[in-house]
């Protein structure tokens, strides 16, 4: 089976959203167009819509995460869905109850959407195969596997700042071989149809097959990023590192990291992106996070509106609780 | 499928002129026309001219506010809703093509409440159905129009405005 039909209903509609990888730009690009009406909802008065009114969100995070749940739980709420946030380091699983009976426990409280954030590739897709069929599953971060809504959030500020994706040089910078970030991102780009994805980084953090993603590699930070209309920072991801990938975090700066200099290699109007969190002097100089060219803040207020629309369209079909 | 011989410049002159008397005592300061998506638009922006009201015509797309979201899902047409000035204590005059069950407008009196709190809100409508589901009638009619069960009728636009009447196969 294919990844597309796992996160689709047989209309063609979002059910679960694991992944950009096999999603089809049709369908990619209405995510971005519902959240470009999404984002309109925090200049009003009351920043909420009664759209998931009655649906219940559960977070599942078996992962430490600031933005990414927060803004997740920001978005159902202005959707009117009520939140559930589970600290698993605190519960049950940590008292030996096994991830299926935690699911079934949390499926007994009616809860309609998971959304789920786990250290291993593949965990939220195994929900999808261990929940009732009415509840949605949405993948805040698995493993080194996939970062859906994060490749979204950023693709929606991409299409702010440049409109149209197709004449488009993006560089992707940093560990690539750790991160799920940038694996989302390569295919959301190249589904979006940009011109050319390279990734930069030492060959040590670049994943040997990583060309057959539709990707160039560059091992040389000046000539990656020459010509570029958008550079997208990656954060070292330490915490997955078991072997001795970089001799040092200053080591990696000197090489990689992004500094005033180097960008100017860049097109002039070339816009910053960092996933966050940032670590300041590691692979972003502070000067350049803070400038006119970083779009990192812009980066969070537009996930809010990237994840009610993912949220609001997975939940399309699901009439549980409704009479028909 | 018939197209009607109603003449819709007829009927929005006429409600341009029944709107204008049932606002009298209004200061035009505060009124504040809005149409909803996307045949309510077409009639509000010619209601706008006739009136030659100040103020920018408002925009509503009620998508968000149906209540029927989880049977028939997200409308694909993209026009977030667009509502110009602080909308707390302006007397709105609420325009729609057709008024049928009175859900739309019920939603779209939700939406409104979340913008402010306005000090009077007018129906203002093209066709009225005289089939509502719920307790809202419309204060200005262009034309009250009784249909059979199986018949639907459709505001086609912008230019020129024609009503579609057709039989519906289900």
């Amino acid at each position: 089976m294919t990844e597309h039909t796992q996160q689709t209903d047989p209309q063609g509609r979002l059910k679960h959203f694991l992944t950009t990888e096999g999603l089809n730009h049709t369908l990619l690009t209405s995510i971005l167009d519902h959240a470009e009406n999404f984002a309109g909802v925090e200049n009003r008065p009351v920043k909420k819509v009664p759209l998931l009114r009655g649906k219940t969100v559960v977070n599942l995070f078996f992962e430490a995460s600031t933005r990414t749940r927060t803004t997740f739980e920001l978005a159902a709420k202005r959707l009117s869905a009520d939140v559930l946030n589970l600290n698993i380091a605190t519960s049950a699983t940590s008292k030996g109850e096994t991830l299926r009976d935690t699911l079934r426990t949390l499926e007994a409280m009616h809860c309609d959407m998971f959304i789920v954030r786990h250290a291993n590739s593949g965990a939220a897709h195994y929900i999808t195969t261990q929940v009732a069929p009415h509840i949605s599953v949405i993948n805040a971060g698995d493993g080194r596997h996939a970062h859906p809504t994060q490749a979204m959030l950023d693709m929606f500020t991409i299409r702010k700042h440049k409109g149209d994706f197709a004449p488009l040089k993006v560089a992707i910078v940093g560990d690539i071989s750790h991160s799920r970030v940038a694996r989302s991102e390569i295919h959301a780009l190249n589904t979006l149809g940009v011109t050319e994805v390279r990734v930069v980084g030492p060959a040590t953090l670049i994943p040997k097959d990583v060309e057959s993603l539709g990707v160039h590699v560059f091992n040389d930070m000046s000539a990656g990023l020459e010509g570029v209309d958008v550079v997208m920072m990656l954060r070292l991801q330490r915490e997955r590192m078991s072997d001795a990938l970089l001799p040092s975090a200053h080591e990696f700066f000197n090489r990689y990291g992004l500094t005033e200099k180097r960008l100017k290699v860049a097109k002039k109007d070339a816009i910053v992106m960092h996933p966050g969190p940032i670590n300041r002097g590691v692979e972003i100089e502070s000067n350049i996070a803070d400038s006119s060219r970083s779009v990192i803040l812009q980066q969070v207020s537009h996930g809010i509106a990237v994840r009610m629309a993912v949220m609001a369209m997975c939940m399309q079909g699901n009439t549980e609780g409704i009479e028909s | 499928m018939s197209q009607n011989k109603i003449n819709i410049d007829a009927l929005i002159e006429q409600m341009s002129k029944d709107i204008f008397d049932f606002v009298a005592d209004i200061d035009e300061d505060d009124l504040l026309m809005v149409g909803i998506r996307t045949g309510g638009i077409w009639v509000a922006s010619r209601l706008h001219k006739l009136l030659k009201l100040e103020s920018e015509l408002g925009e509503l797309n009620i998508s968000f506010y149906r209540d029927d979201f989880s049977k028939v899902g997200l409308h694909p047409e993209i026009k977030p809703s667009k509502l110009p000035i602080d909308i707390t204590d302006k007397h709105i005059i609420l325009v729609d093509d057709v008024l049928f069950t009175g859900r739309t407008i019920r939603a779209a009196m939700n939406e409104i409440f979340d913008y402010g709190r306005p000090a009077s809100i007018t129906l203002a409508v093209l066709i009225d159905r005289n089939k509502q589901e719920l307790p809202i009638n419309a204060d200005i009619v262009g034309k009250s129009l009784t249909l059979n069960d199986g018949e639907h009728v459709k505001l086609l636009g912008p230019e020129p405005l024609a009503l579609e009447i057709k039989e519906l196969d289900d």
